[in-house]
């Protein structure tokens, strides 16, 4: 799963000479104030909205976002600075604001930054795609939606509709002061649908969990909505009718449009190094994955079947890029292996923290910046939970379930600031008797505490089962930064986990 | 680079004409958003990020017959603005006709509200520092007691000047700042943990000092906590917490949303639930962006003036956020988005939250929430846990930390469970919210999570 280009029909562009010499003013004037590092992101985005609803268009939007972002080291200080006015005045007054600020900094200085090395690389990269979502006529994507839209609407009951598309072609240019220099295009494509039924006195929405990619317009047209939308819709009137749950102790059958996020709060977040070296402390939180001296090599997180991959290479996913917001090339490495917490997600400055732990000494190169305007910081890259040995999927889980309860697609999430307790919804729940789907259930929510769950999986599905889900929306840092982020899994059971009914009564 | 960069509102007027200038559509409206936002991060005693970020954005609107579209950009020059013109408008021929559209405003008498405060856009990199240098001392201080405490936190300065012009001749500007300050300290021994925060439109009205001292007395207060079975308790919520949960009913506030029948405002059998009484009746819920405590922007997107709105009045709702397409249907008088109304203040009493305390026999108390979210939007019933800070009250004193909970838990329906509630209190940029205390709040599950 390395960056190999399957049949690419867009061609990575190259940098703007013009970007380049802004980016080269920018350095210069970085190095004349004595920094020792100093890094320069201009960035291009393009973002496209549809919502519909019902039988109308609710919006359509289109932005542009185009600017210059600048970020010094003196004295191991961090400055950053941006503007969005790209003229060579314009950047040489915000590269001499950010060393004001890395100048400043030392008023609060108990850690100097120290960058692990990289080596300098020139080049470019683009998401490979088929067709680029934002040059296909809007014509045809508002027709998609609209055609999702009366399909559903068809469905006895189904009161209400609501479709999207979230497109996004981001270029941007990194220029460091150690010679990198990398032009890199992505392209990413959300869509969305849920449908909502109105029953006597009462309303259930069904949300099909349509993964956003970092790939093309032929992702969306692959999702055959127009064909599906019925039958998403007919859940919402089905959910109206189900039994609601009776609150215990189950087994829990995750299919992988659930445990997705559920990786992605209980793992993905748990394993990020700067919450548990602290530096999130006053935001996103902490972890219970922390110290890491006493956590490396000696946390049992789960069974010796559970291996987690984090990686920035695995095709179509969100989080690929070719190289990083600090010109480290993408990296693919185990955090969890065999079941026991192996290793964390790091940028350059963190390295030295854990080297001597893990015997890493290169940034697994999780560096990113939401956009031109912010400052890069240690992000997430996507992170999975590999298949099982054996090729079983959700069916035979199911035939070795006695009674258990089978949840589809995500629903509400929420989860302490350690990641320790958590509660997850989602969308259609059914339960299972003696191995087979037995009907229906509503107001669904499960409740568990991280390593007690992980503990609990005792079957996995193997790599035909395997699904990739993702959101654009995790968030992190102050001030909070938006971060695209896949997920793959297979289907998996836990044994025993605590479910909740959330009906109205509460 | 700083908030002096901000357009004026001439430099405003200038740019919003010159855009409208290029546009030949029917109907043709012009956002603008000029911002500055200054901020220093810090954690464990060291700044980890600093910034200052300067960006001025031109929303297009462009309307033909009965359709709309809009395009935005950063780039300035006649070029690209011509170009984003066009954008909106073939978006807009695209587009397929609104049946909801509204024609867009002409002239509005807006009302004034001066919400820009000169020493919040002056605050520089050098005065953020020093101000968390001494916010980060104050704990140091005060946290002595349990060794030496770790600090984490983030001050942020920003300024805004924003313009809403149409074709029509309306135009409204205006230019708030807000300062931000928040800080969380932990014990050494990884049982504690305290967080403060503050926010106003003027600096001044934030004391880094007292969150930095309050932050640590919390992380020492909230050691060693004890475990006690969750359930149904008696819970004095702090301002800060009220402030996690009430604005959560904005949501349930879309008129539209109650009259389809999909909000907890929503009539049995159809209809919203306006006259009737939804709360206990001491809870008067309400925006006004010329209250001179919250000073928030008095026009919507859309230019809309926007004015004082009593939500909840003495325990019965009196008004639901109507959009100008939803009012015009149902002969009602507009309020903006419910979004997008003006501040949002809980009125409160007149104790503080120490007597709220003290009125307690047996009871909760908790400093702030985390990760909240939905879960069944009938009810206005939402998940979350407490975080930083819970402690058991016996006997009107706070008697010992407890651990963390998990909570499902309806702002609505807890405002039926009112026993009392403190001093309103502006609790961040634009809202003012009193302490609480509620009877029978539903603590679900205990997180080890500290």
């Amino acid at each position: 799963m390395r960056l190999d280009p399957i049949a690419q029909a867009v061609q990575a562009p190259a940098a703007d000479p013009f970007v380049v010499e802004l980016a080269n003013e920018a350095l210069n004037a970085a190095r004349s104030v004595g920094a020792s590092y100093a890094d320069v992101r201009v960035g291009r985005y393009r973002r496209q909205q549809i919502r519909t609803r019902e039988r109308q268009v609710a919006g359509v939007s289109d932005s542009e976002s185009y600017g210059i972002g600048i970020r010094t080291l003196i004295n191991g200080c961090w400055g950053f600075a941006a503007t969005n006015q790209l003229t060579k005045d314009a950047v040489r007054r915000t590269t001499l604001e950010a060393a004001y600020m890395s100048r400043a900094a030392r008023a609060v200085l108990r850690h100097r930054v120290e960058l692990a090395p990289v080596k300098p690389v020139t080049g470019t990269w683009m998401t490979p795609i088929q067709r680029d979502p934002l040059e296909v006529p809007l014509e045809d994507k508002v027709a998609l939606l609209l055609a999702a839209n009366e399909a559903a609407l068809k469905v006895t009951g189904v009161r209400f509709v609501n479709s999207g598309l979230a497109l996004l072609r981001e270029s941007k240019t990194l220029v460091t002061s150690e010679g990198t220099n990398v032009t890199q295009t992505f392209v990413r494509v959300g869509p969305e649908f849920s449908a909502t039924a109105i029953g006597d006195g009462d309303f259930q929405s069904y949300e099909e969990e349509l993964a956003p990619r970092g790939m093309g317009w032929e992702y969306v047209e692959s999702l055959k909505m127009p064909v599906n939308a019925e039958h998403w819709a007919s859940l919402a009137v089905e959910k109206l009718k189900a039994k609601s749950v009776e609150a215990g102790q189950w087994d829990l059958i995750l299919e992988p449009t659930n445990l997705w996020l559920t990786i992605h709060e209980s793992i993905g977040h748990a394993t990020e190094l700067d919450r548990a070296l602290g530096q999130e402390a006053n935001y996103a939180g902490t972890t219970f994955a922390a110290p890491p001296e006493k956590m490396i090599g000696q946390f049992k997180y789960g069974p010796a079947f559970m291996n987690i991959q984090a990686d920035r290479t695995q095709e179509g996913s969100l989080s690929r890029v070719a190289w990083d917001d600090e010109g480290v090339p993408a990296d693919q490495w185990l955090l969890v292996d065999k079941g026991i917490l192996k290793d964390y997600q790091t940028i350059r400055e963190q390295v030295s923290r854990i080297q001597k732990l893990t015997g890493v000494s290169r940034s697994h190169g999780c560096s990113y910046a939401e956009s031109w305007a912010a400052v890069p910081f240690q992000r997430m890259p996507n992170v999975s939970l590999l298949p099982g040995e054996q090729d079983i999927g959700v069916d035979q889980i199911v035939a070795a379930t006695e009674r258990g309860i089978l949840i589809r697609n995500s629903g509400s999430w929420s989860i302490d600031h350690q990641r320790y307790n958590f509660q997850f919804g989602g969308q259609a729940f059914y339960e299972v008797r003696d191995g087979r789907i037995a009907g229906m259930l509503r107001d669904v929510a499960y409740q568990a505490n991280t390593p007690v769950f992980w503990n609990s999986m005792d079957m996995i599905g193997g790599q035909s089962s395997y699904w990739l889900g993702g959101a654009f929306n995790d968030g992190k840092g102050e001030p909070a930064q938006i971060n695209s982020v896949s997920h793959g899994c297979v289907p998996a059971r836990f044994r025993n986990v605590t479910i909740l009914n959330t009906g109205r009564t509460a | 680079m700083s908030a002096s960069d901000l357009l004026t509102r001439d430099q405003a007027k200038a740019l919003a004409d010159r855009v409208l200038a290029m546009s030949t559509a029917d109907e043709t409206r012009v956002n603008i958003t000029s911002t500055w936002l200054g901020n220093t991060r810090f954690a464990d005693s060291s700044i980890t990020t600093s910034g200052g970020t300067n960006d001025v954005t031109v929303r297009v609107t462009v309307t033909l017959g009965r359709r709309r579209a809009s395009a935005t950009t950063n780039v300035l020059d006649d070029a690209s603005l011509r170009r984003t013109v066009a954008l909106a408008a073939s978006l807009a021929r695209l587009s397929p006709e609104d049946p909801e559209l509204m024609p867009e405003l002409g002239p509005q008498s807006t009302a004034s509200v001066n919400a820009f405060v000169e020493r919040t856009a002056d605050l520089d990199p050098e005065q953020r520092n020093a101000a968390i240098k001494r916010a980060v001392e104050s704990a140091t201080t005060a946290g002595k007691a349990a060794g030496p405490v770790f600090t984490a936190g983030y001050l942020e300065a920003n300024a805004a000047a924003e313009a809403v012009a149409t074709s029509k001749g309306l135009f409204a500007y205006h230019r708030t700042t807000d300062a931000r300050f928040s800080m969380t300290s932990r014990t050494p021994d990884g049982t504690g943990s305290g967080w403060a925060s503050a926010g106003a439109r003027d600096w001044g009205k934030v004391d880094p000092v007292s969150i930095g001292r309050l932050a640590a007395q919390k992380a020492v207060a909230s050691r060693n906590p004890q475990s006690i079975p969750p359930g149904l308790y008696t819970t004095v919520l702090e301002p800060q917490a009220v402030n996690d949960l009430v604005p959560l009913l904005a949501t349930a506030l879309s008129a539209r949303s109650a009259d389809e029948g999909r909000s907890a405002f929503s009539k049995s059998g159809g209809g919203n639930r306006i006259g009737e009484k939804v709360t206990d009746e001491r809870v008067t819920l309400y925006s006004d962006p010329g209250d001179p405590v919250l000073l928030a922007r008095p026009f919507d997107d859309e230019g809309l003036p926007i004015g004082r709105t009593v939500w909840i009045d003495q325990g019965v709702l009196r008004n639901l956020a109507y959009t100008r397409f939803w009012a015009d249907k149902q002969h009602k008088t507009p309020t903006g988005t419910p979004a997008d109304v003006g501040g949002l203040a809980l009125t409160g009493g007149t104790k503080s939250t120490e007597e709220i305390i003290a009125g307690c026999e047996r009871g909760i108390l908790v400093t702030h929430f985390f990760y909240i979210r939905s879960l069944d939007p009938r009810t206005v019933l939402f998940t979350g846990l407490t975080r930083d800070g819970v402690f058991l009250i016996e006997n009107g004193k706070i008697a010992h930390a407890l651990k963390n909970f998990r909570w499902n838990e309806s702002p609505l329906l807890m405002l039926n469970r009112l026993e009392d509630l403190g001093r309103s209190e502006l609790v961040e940029p634009g809202v003012m919210m009193p302490a609480l205390r509620v009877h029978d709040f539903n603590f679900t599950s205990s997180s080890d999570a500290v």
